[in-house]
């Protein structure tokens, strides 16, 4: 089904067009600044809409395409096009953003203009990234968005900013230019950049492994998969608000499905040859980092490692379908895994992002990130108290929220993988639990904790609409996930065919 | 060669280098009538004097490789390419320096001149098809940037830069002429092409021609200031008037490229083998030295100046891969280099006044602030030299890693990434001193509406030849044969 407008494109075009507006606006007028950011990202929202109505849930095929000639020396397209795995992840990239600027109205007040520019350029090239079908469309995307990244990070954020922001484009780079040796060597292999072209390459194990290790590196940073996760809390913890969610909710998505879409299908036999690998470090994450999130001091912080924690259950999902195939040689079993990594970047997309703007609201009055600092908040703030607690439960997988969903799923596919895994997998949630619910209990509930607590004022109108708008996305998820199943099926089972035919 | 042997044909063929010499020539006379106050009128002669010499080449270009002149100079589309981007980016310093060097009081005639002169040597070098008028071009080339860096009588460092400058450029054109000496021994001929011939009828082991290729490897190794001969770059850069180090680092690099390409590529492509490897360790260790020295650099020039050294190491990384994809990597590198490199020292051009340089990192405290628009150009340059899409300097970096993944040499492509990674960061910390730091001073950016313009035209360049790269990486390969 061919669109008669170049939906994508404007996906794309439109919010950086808005942005770019924005910056030549200036700063003087930060009233028009909001608003003129805040139609553009509501009317990007609107178009994800569009394409989430006319998408054709009966296919694994690529929709909405459109392909350009872009450079003829490389033979590189302008090749957009979406199936079930990106367009549920631009929805949500679409989703978010709205709810970010709304979020950032009034409390910047430092060259806002350029605060809400900076969002709207980084929206239009995560969805460009999502929706890219040329490896080197892709790769352009993917480096483009840490510039404004960087920016955000470094000019509205904490006191170690710049540190915080150097180590976080410097980790990705580093990451990403190990994938641009293995895309190029591709291109010398097959003559083309087009992902589908590579997705049905031939190579050797020696070749593919090679591919994957360079692949590994750019979408471990940016998952973040233990060892190379040591970026994201310092980044989150120095970010502003705006930052934080963006970089949680989005972000971090982009490593996952840089597995899906070019790890797996592109080196299927190595990613076979090495799911050990994948799966241990992804379960050393939801351990290990689960321990660690316990112990932390700052909220953001341990956000932020819980984050580690969960994307842990992405990669997880995802390379357990090795393991079920060759036990079971079942298609349908093996893309529960996937199915679940899916649910789970789009619930954690959904529930990170309400903690980190819950813990904004209250920075935003309190000016501290420490737990110490705070205590019974519900006594002055019930209804961010409420707000707080349902998010804590859906971070913890309570049933009834979209949390639950997708660590269910990847559960359940590692019990059919290997009972260890599992059952490492599930310990977490007890840790999750742990971790969360200590944090709620620690700073909404028991005696009002100081004089400044005391003094809180609960949410505003704006703050609810926010957070509101969030939980009715989580509990909706959580209750009835079939339709972002239905629109991944046919992609998901298409994926895991790719993965198990050997391309020796 | 007998004078009367010289026919219209090669006349023609020469014409751009004839019409600009005469127009040199023109303007240094007309100059002794000029005073100081109607000065502009020696800049705009100049320019017009660029102007004509593009509309000679493009009315006298060629569609494929012609030698004339006896088999001394070769005109080619490689060459039209290099000399019409020469005058580009003459044109552009030109424009840059003309009010620096106003308010500091030396706006001269020579500098015009001068800088005419070292594009002629840069024209006659990119059309050199034998040793002796390769070498004409590297020496007219050479002499006229020696008294531009010294072009600022009253100033000490510049003299120093000046007086090193050339004592080292001095051996290193001895040691480029020794090699070319032995190269003649051997081969018996001056001629690039019957050079050519001879170096394949010897075979690759001949030991006198690796003896010359190693005093040619070094000559043109310090021309493009690769490491080990790299010393005098940052000296130069620093003490020159950043308007002649504007100049220095903009058509001399097409220069050196066209020196390379015209030497190593069309002369002694029969040592490929040699070259190669000698150019792998100038390359690499070009790019280590110069991206982890500029890390420790305070002052934005000898910080650029490092910068140049490690884009340097990747230009030649180009060219030894040896393969048509590789030169043409190599050339799409250069020019983007010209491009970004023109408008890193623009910048410090433009924030600079009258008694005051810009050239300490510090000064670009705050520009943000201070004008959003020309902090966002700088932001445009720092992230392409440091090799991030969607500007022009990754495709650039691209290219190059292309071309020497094609011949399998996998190691040095990840050398290569990973040593551009270093260098993203001082290119970062600029960006950092922009936007993340609060400005020391306030005052509004001076500088004459013509230089913002310019330098605004540099910036989106910088930005739409990398959404578009398609064209120029399209010309660049249709030029190399």
């Amino acid at each position: 089904m061919q669109a008669d407008w170049p939906i994508l494109s404007v996906l794309v075009w439109l919010p950086i067009a808005v942005g770019v507006l924005l910056l030549l606006a200036g700063d003087r007028n930060s009233a028009t600044a909001r608003w003129l950011s805040l139609a553009g990202s509501v009317a990007t929202f609107v178009v994800t809409l569009v394409l989430w109505r006319d998408f054709d849930t009966t296919t694994s095929a690529m929709q909405f395409v459109e392909r350009e000639p872009w450079i003829g020396a490389f033979n590189a397209w302008y090749y957009l096009g979406v199936d079930g795995i990106s367009m549920p992840l631009i929805v949500l990239t679409a989703f978010i953003t709205p709810l970010v600027v709304i979020a950032g109205w009034t409390l910047i007040e430092k060259r806002p203009a350029q605060y809400f520019a900076a969002f709207l350029i980084l929206e239009g090239l995560m969805i460009g990234v999502f929706a890219a079908l040329d490896a080197m469309l892709f790769y352009v995307l993917w480096e483009a968005m840490l510039i404004p990244m960087f920016v955000i990070i470094g000019v509205w954020g904490g006191p170690r900013r710049v540190y915080a922001t150097v180590k976080f484009f410097l980790y990705t780079f580093l990451g990403s230019v190990l994938m641009l040796v293995a895309l190029i060597y591709l291109y010398l292999q097959g003559g083309s950049y087009s992902i589908a072209d590579l997705q049905a390459m031939p190579l050797s194990l020696t070749e593919q492994t090679l591919i994957f290790v360079a692949f590994l590196l750019a979408f471990a940073v940016k998952v973040p998969m233990w060892p190379v996760h040591t970026w994201l809390p310092d980044a989150h913890v120095e970010a502003p608000t705006g930052g934080s969610v963006i970089l949680a909710a989005i972000m971090l998505k982009m490593g996952g499905y840089g597995f899906l879409r070019f790890s797996l299908p592109i080196a299927p036999d190595a990613s076979r040859e090495l799911d050990w690998l994948i799966i241990g470090l992804s379960l050393i994450a939801v351990v290990y980092i689960g321990f660690v999130a316990l112990v932390q001091q700052d909220m953001k912080k341990l956000i932020a490692y819980s984050s580690i924690a969960h994307m842990g259950f992405v990669t997880l999902g995802a390379f357990a379908a090795f393991e079920i195939f060759r036990r079971t040689g079942e298609i349908r079993g093996a893309a529960m895994g996937l199915d679940g990594a899916m649910v789970q970047m789009v619930s954690h997309g959904l529930v990170s992002g309400a903690l980190f703007l819950c813990i904004g609201v209250l920075y935003d009055r309190m000016h501290s990130r420490q737990i110490a600092d705070y205590g019974g908040v519900i006594n002055t703030m019930p209804v961010f108290g409420a707000f707080m607690v349902l998010f804590a439960m859906a971070n913890a997988g309570l049933p009834g929220t979209s949390g639950f969903v997708g660590e269910f799923l990847v559960i359940l596919a590692s019990f059919r993988a290997n009972f260890w895994y599992a059952f490492l997998a599930a310990v977490t949630l007890i840790l999750g639990a742990a971790y969360t619910l200590w944090l709620v209990k620690r700073v909404i509930f028991g005696p009002v904790g100081n004089d400044r607590v005391a003094q809180l004022q609960d949410l505003n109108g704006r703050e609810v609409f926010v957070l509101g708008v969030l939980a009715v996305a989580v509990l909706l998820l959580g209750v009835w996930p079939a339709p972002l199943l239905d629109v991944m099926r046919p992609t998901v089972e298409h994926l895991v065919q790719q993965m198990m035919v050997t391309k020796l | 060669m007998n004078p009367a042997s010289i026919t219209s044909f090669d006349l023609l063929l020469a014409a751009p280098e004839i019409f600009l010499l005469t127009a040199a020539c023109v303007i240094l006379l007309a100059d002794l009538f000029i005073d100081d106050a109607r000065r502009q009128v020696t800049f705009v002669l100049s320019l017009i004097a660029l102007a004509g010499t593009a509309w000679v080449t493009a009315r006298t270009g060629v569609d494929a490789r012609t030698v004339g002149w006896h088999g001394t100079y070769v005109a080619d589309p490689v060459g039209s390419l290099l000399k019409v981007v020469a005058y580009g980016a003459v044109a552009v310093a030109f424009l840059y320096s003309y009010g620096y060097l106003q308010k500091r009081g030396i706006l001269k005639g020579e500098f015009f001149v001068l800088g005419l002169f070292a594009l002629l040597g840069i024209m006659v070098l990119i059309s050199a098809n034998s040793l002796v008028t390769l070498y004409l071009g590297v020496e007219l080339l050479a002499l006229s940037l020696y008294a531009m860096v010294a072009f600022n009588r009253e100033s000490g460092t510049a003299a120093e830069a000046a007086i090193k400058y050339f004592v080292l450029g001095s051996i290193a054109s001895g040691c480029l002429l020794y090699g070319m000496s032995i190269v003649y021994g051997v081969t018996g001929t001056l001629e690039l092409g019957k050079v050519s011939e001879a170096v394949l009828a010897l075979g690759p082991n001949q030991i006198g021609l690796l003896f010359g290729l190693a005093f040619i490897i070094v000559g043109v190794s310090f021309k493009f200031g690769a490491v080990p001969f790299h010393m005098w770059v940052p000296d130069v850069y620093h003490g020159a008037p950043t308007a002649v180090t504007l100049f220095l680092s903009s058509a001399p690099k097409l220069a050196s490229f066209a020196l390379a390409y015209r030497l190593l590529a069309e002369g002694l492509a029969g040592l490929a083998d040699g070259w190669q490897d000698m150019l792998i360790v100038v390359s690499v260790l070009s790019m280590a030295i110069g991206n982890v020295v500029a890390i420790a650099q305070t002052n934005l020039k000898r910080m650029l100046a490092y910068s140049t050294i490690s884009h340097v190491g990747f230009i030649l990384l180009g060219i030894l891969a040896g393969t048509s994809q590789g030169y043409e990597s190599a050339l799409y590198y250069t020019i983007a280099y010209v491009i970004m490199s023109v408008g890193g020292f623009g910048m410090i051009i433009l924030l600079s006044r009258a008694g005051f340089e810009a050239d300490s990192l510090e000064d670009f405290k705050g520009l943000n602030a201070r004008s959003p628009w020309f902090a966002a150009v700088m932001l445009m340059l720092m992230f392409s030299m440091a090799g991030v899409p969607p500007f022009i300097g990754f495709w650039a970096k691209l290219a190059v890693i292309q071309a020497v993944l094609g011949v399998s040499l996998l190691w040095l492509a990840v050398a290569a990434v990973v040593f551009s990674v270093i260098g993203a960061y001082y290119y970062l910390r600029v960006v950092k001193l922009m936007y993340f730091d609060e400005p020391v001073e306030r005052r509004a950016l001076e500088g004459s509406g013509a230089l913002r313009f310019v330098l605004s035209v540099n910036g989106l360049a910088v930005l739409v030849l990398g959404m578009f790269p398609g064209l120029l990486l399209a010309v660049c390969a249709a030029v190399i044969p």
